[in-house]
């Protein structure tokens, strides 16, 4: 990790301003922001530890623990809750045997509920692993979840 | 068969639902089968009709091809593009005539519109800037900084009465006037692309089908104010949204339309894309700013105004993407034309994005004071199903709930405040029989309440208590007092937050306790959910003609709460079901034995 902070680092100027796409960065790169990661943040950019975990755990975007390999994210949108989107994630969840917002202990899923993603039209609608999957219900939410 | 004319482009709509229905596989077939047809091949932005997609629309005619799948694309190359015919079975058929339409123009859908920010959305592919130009791009811009003064540039903005389409509706010139007269050396400009309402996804189309459309206003924009440098803030959720901005941006840049001497004009300009983190409340303007400055984005007092005191105290102008993206046009075809669209004190289009138990989910683009009937029936084609109409939520957390006699009521930015609602970010969510306003209100409380930045006492309790008396009447604990207390929160809670996070939050409460107070009373005094979603005031009961003892719902059943012999009638022991439905599912669809009823004491309780 060392050197990909460093190389991260070195495409920035170290400015306050520049907090968050510095965060976006490493966890683009780490899949979630290590402890360590942020302490060296802070260093670089000269601010407090306290500020970068202030701001990093304000945005939702910003995870503190690794992921699973296959990441689910049920919308939980306007659209997609009028469509059953609670009935999507109750069966994923029972499927899977992953709660919302969890991780499986065996690394393979992380099931979490997000806000639009702007497939609205296609509602309700999840995503896995960033490939969106539209026009569910209960029953074929399952010809999904076999292709992982 | 009638012969067309050789289709010269085959379009690919590539937004973001034609894709996750399977476009990129349908444009790779493309390319693979028309080589020999002469034929060009592109791929565009949102069209708009999502609920048809993958749309492939053959121009110039203008055939729309609806739901295509990879293995319709030989056959659309060898009839249509080499001997001329249609390919009827892919023709948008009429849900009412049961007609097929060709021509996307004739599309009902497509009809009733005005599509003017989205000119060119679905028409150019977004990611060549020449495409752009070719359609008229950068005249705009080019006029501005030959012929016009900033001053004038701002009058004419004025004059068109332009209103802020990111939801307030402030008067865009007006605010520009501020930004160009504060005082200051160095000055910025902003496009609010946060796009938080959960859904709505009209600036997500914008930023995907028509970029350069935004950075051609923000130029101006940005000349206009005298403003050096644009951010444009977007979700990092909408990867092929920063994709084709950062696309756009390097085009432009290359072409000497962004960076220094721009259009050599000796004016210098450039565009900085920055990712939202995922926060809701950072879509209002101080939060937004705080947020590209990196600190966490909490709201401050206003007062003073980000077109005093904006980015790193200096002034600064801040615009959602529509609003921008309508200057061009209006520099273009003048204030005139801007000003015959909409109503007294809204001019111009609205863009909503049409979804839930609406027949024709997509994007649309209509003039100011068009009627609700008019957007859910005329281009919707009405509900879903064969359930009505029960309401309409337009405006997302901040906006209201309104009922079947508002259908008729012309909507504007004023109209729709009055009705308690708000034009917000254009989300319009059509909702049914099936859909419980009570669960509707508690839904959008749930979401701020989890949203407020918790900086304010009114917004970060007040919400949660809220939602805990929400909570109790969708779980049927509730008592008729609450409903008062509720009206009193959100009063409360409207007139004392800081931000407009807080001011709006209530809306949907307030919308549906206005309009659909009887269903909250059914909640709470006859413990009965009539669109039967809320699980703690349904029954589920054992159709004893129609159950013929197949053991499955009694097998799967997770709390063991059916009883009953083999080919015998089952029961459903009401005391231990947890209404989870799983019995539903496992029911046959051939036997369809189990019935919902709206209401606690629908079923028999064994004792
Ligand atoms: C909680 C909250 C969320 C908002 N979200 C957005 C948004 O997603 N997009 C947007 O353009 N404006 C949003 N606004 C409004 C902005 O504060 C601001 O008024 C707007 O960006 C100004 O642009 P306009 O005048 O062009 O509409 C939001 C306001 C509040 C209070
Ligand atoms: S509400 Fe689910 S994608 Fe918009």
């Amino acid at each position: 990790m060392e050197k990909d902070l460093g190389k991260i680092f070195s495409s920035f100027r170290g400015v306050r301003g520049e907090l968050i796409p510095v965060l976006q960065r490493i966890q683009e790169k780490v899949g979630y922001l290590p402890e360590d990661a942020m302490l060296q943040v802070a260093d670089f950019l000269n601010v407090p530890e306290s500020t970068v975990f202030g701001v990093a755990s304000f945005y939702a975007q910003f995870r503190f623990t690794p992921t699973g390999r296959n990441r689910i994210s049920v919308c939980e949108g306007t659209a997609c809750h009028v469509k059953g989107a609670t009935d999507i994630i109750k069966e994923i969840s029972r499927v899977k045997g992953v709660e919302a917002g969890e991780t499986s202990d065996c690394m393979e899923y992380t099931l979490e509920g997000v806000a639009c993603i702007g497939c609205c039209a296609l509602a309700p609608c999840i995503t896995v692993n960033d490939e969106v999957y539209g026009r569910l219900d209960k029953k074929s939410v399952h010809n999904v979840l076999k292709k992982i | 068969m009638e012969k067309n004319k050789k289709a010269e482009r085959i379009l690919v709509c590539c937004g973001t639902g034609c894709v996750s229905a399977g476009a990129d596989k349908i444009l790779e077939a493309f390319r693979k089968n028309i080589s020999k047809t002469g034929a060009e091949i592109k791929s565009t932005g949102c069209h708009g009709f999502c609920q048809q997609g993958p749309l492939v629309i053959m121009e110039p005619e203008g055939v729309l091809y609806a739901r295509v799948e990879e293995g319709d694309v030989p056959q659309i190359v060898t009839s249509h593009l080499e001997n001329g015919k249609k390919v009827d079975r892919l023709l948008y058929t009429d849900p009412v005539t049961k007609k097929s339409i060709p021509n996307y123009c004739d599309i009902p859908f497509y009809k009733k519109q005005n599509r003017i920010i989205l000119r060119n959305c679905g028409h150019i592919d977004p990611e060549n800037i020449v495409e752009y130009e070719e359609a008229g791009g950068y005249r705009a811009i080019r006029k501005v900084l030959k012929e016009m003064e900033p001053g004038d540039v701002i009058d004419n903005i004025k004059k068109s009465s332009l209103r802020g389409l990111g939801g307030g509706g402030f008067p865009a010139g007006l605010k520009w006037e501020f930004c160009y007269e504060a005082e200051g050396d160095e000055k910025y400009i902003i496009c609010n692309g946060d796009e938080g309402d959960p859904g709505s996804f009209q600036d997500r189309s914008v930023l995907e089908g028509d970029p350069h459309s935004l950075l051609e206003g923000m130029m101006i924009a940005g000349t206009s104010v005298g403003a050096l440098k644009g951010y444009i803030y977007v979700r990092a959720e909408y990867p092929l949204a920063v994709k084709r901005l950062n696309i756009a941006v390097s085009q432009a840049r290359k072409k000497g339309y962004l960076g220094r001497n721009i259009f050599d004009s000796r004016r210098d300009f450039d565009i900085e894309i920055f990712l939202g983190a995922g926060a809701f409340v950072c879509g209002e303007e101080t939060a937004l700013i705080r947020s590209i400055e990196g600190q966490r984005g909490t709201p401050r007092h206003r007062p003073p105004f980000p077109a005093k005191s904006g980015l790193w105290g200096k002034p600064t102008l801040i615009n959602n993407v529509k609003t921008y993206a309508s200057v061009p046009n209006i520099i273009n075809n003048g204030v005139e034309w801007f000003r015959s669209m909409g109503t007294e004190n809204s001019k111009g289009t609205a863009i909503f994005s049409l979804t839930g138990e609406v027949a024709n989910c997509g994007l649309i683009e209509v003039p100011m004071g068009i009627t609700l009937r008019e957007i859910i029936f005329g281009i919707g084609g009405g509900t879903t199903g064969d359930s009505s109409f029960k309401a309409a939520q337009i405006g997302g957390p901040s906006g209201g709930c309104l009922p079947e006699d508002m259908l008729d009521m012309p909507i504007d930015f004023d109209s729709l405040k009055e009705a308690g609602a708000m034009m917000g970010s254009g989300g319009l969510v059509v909702m049914n029989e099936n859909t419980c306003m009570v669960d509707i209100a508690r839904y959008f409380i749930d979401f701020t309440q989890k949203e407020s930045c918790g900086d304010c006492n009114p917004c970060r309790l007040g919400t949660r208590q809220m939602l805990d008396i929400l909570n109790d009447i969708v779980e049927g604990r509730a008592k008729p007092e609450d409903i008062d207390l509720l009206a009193a929160l959100a009063e409360g809670i409207k007139s004392a937050s800081l931000c407009g996070l807080g001011q709006t939050a209530p809306n949907p409460v307030l919308t549906t306790l206005r309009y659909f107070r009887h269903e909250y009373e059914e909640h709470i005094n006859e413990k009965l959910c009539r669109a039967k979603k809320c699980k703690a005031l349904i029954t589920y009961r054992i159709a004893m003609e129609k159950c013929t003892g197949c053991r499955l719902c009694f097998k799967n059943c997770p709390e063991n709460a059916i009883e009953g012999e083999v080919k015998q009638p089952h029961v459903i022991n009401q005391s231990i079901c947890t209404r989870c439905g799983i019995c539903i599912e496992k029911c046959p669809p051939k036997f369809d034995a189990i019935e919902t009823y709206a209401g606690v004491d629908g079923g028999e309780i064994i004792a």
